[in-house]
């Protein structure tokens, strides 16, 4: 299994995305943001945290136009899998790919620190099986995390606590495609895949990549 | 040569905490009164060839506003 990870001018976290996915046992490849093609052997696409041609304009909205992502939405369409964090579920929504925008955060400061997640949709690929309501410990770190939209016209997979400390509409910390296959997150799980950093969760979302898409 | 200015505003009803932030700015430097501040930016175009609103509505739709969030107004310089 080949996970391509997408880079675009001002990614972050592309090299712990990689590390993440060699440590659930995958292979990772780079996909750079202005290739028509993704690597002939992707069997899923990983879009990293960053921030995209600098943020501008709106998060992900140049990224989301770039000439890698006909070959990501082409890849979409078929069926196949592909998850987007941070910044990547930025471009996901600026792309179309997955409903809604993200907003500054209500709080107007950057977010950083460890989130108590829950389970709202049991039957995606991205929360490794577990029921609806478990618990996921999965760090966050933005500033425009505040998920906009219709949360009864969305598959909704994972929500914050009641606190829910970047205003996000219905508690929306990540959404996923009607079909599943495509899953756009805020928090980080591929900094929650390495039990020094305190949490190991990350892992079961991104196990999403790691199996062959039904 | 044709300058178009087009104002993208935060759609009405979407929070706007950037203006919020600024309106408590004010309240807080003695500016009473000020009932709502809200952000927006504006995007100025030079863009040659026909139709120049027309090509602006269209950059629009494709880029420059997000249209669920975002209202856009487009004019052309006199």
């Amino acid at each position: 299994m080949t996970v391509a990870v997408v880079r675009f001018p001002g990614s972050l976290d592309h090299d712990s995305a990689r590390r993440a996915v060699e440590r659930l046992g995958g292979r990772a490849e780079y996909a750079w943001h202005a290739d028509g093609e993704l690597p002939a052997e992707t069997t899923a696409v990983l879009l990293p945290g960053g921030f995209s041609y600098g943020d501008h304009l709106r998060c992900g909205a140049i990224a989301s136009r770039a000439p890698v992502m006909a070959a990501v939405r082409r890849h979409a369409e078929a069926g196949g899998r592909v998850v987007g964090i941070c910044n990547g579920f930025q471009v996901l929504c600026e792309a179309g790919l997955l409903p809604g925008a993200l907003r500054r955060n209500a709080t107007l400061s950057f977010v950083c620190r460890q989130m108590d997640l829950e389970v709202a949709d049991a039957e995606t690929p991205w929360t490794g099986g577990l029921p609806s309501g478990a618990g996921l410990s999965i760090p966050i770190k933005n500033n425009e995390g505040a998920w906009y939209g219709d949360p009864a016209a969305a598959r909704v997979v994972l929500r914050y606590g009641p606190d829910n400390p970047l205003g996000s509409t219905g508690r929306v910390a990540g959404i996923a495609s009607p079909a599943g296959n495509v899953m756009g997150l805020m928090p980080h799980p591929e900094e929650a895949c390495d039990p020094l950093l305190g949490s190991t969760d990350g892992g079961l979302v991104l196990s999403g990549l790691l199996e062959r898409a039904a | 040569m044709t300058q178009v200015v087009v104002t993208v505003m935060p759609k009405e009803g979407v929070l706007d905490p950037q203006g919020q932030a600024v309106q408590g700015a004010l309240a807080q430097l003695g500016f009473a009164g000020v009932d709502g501040v809200r952000i927006g930016k504006r995007i100025e175009l030079e863009i040659a060839g026909e139709d120049p609103e027309g090509q602006a509505r269209a950059m629009c739709e494709q880029l420059l506003a997000n249209a669920l969030i975002e209202d856009f107004r487009v004019e052309v310089a006199a």
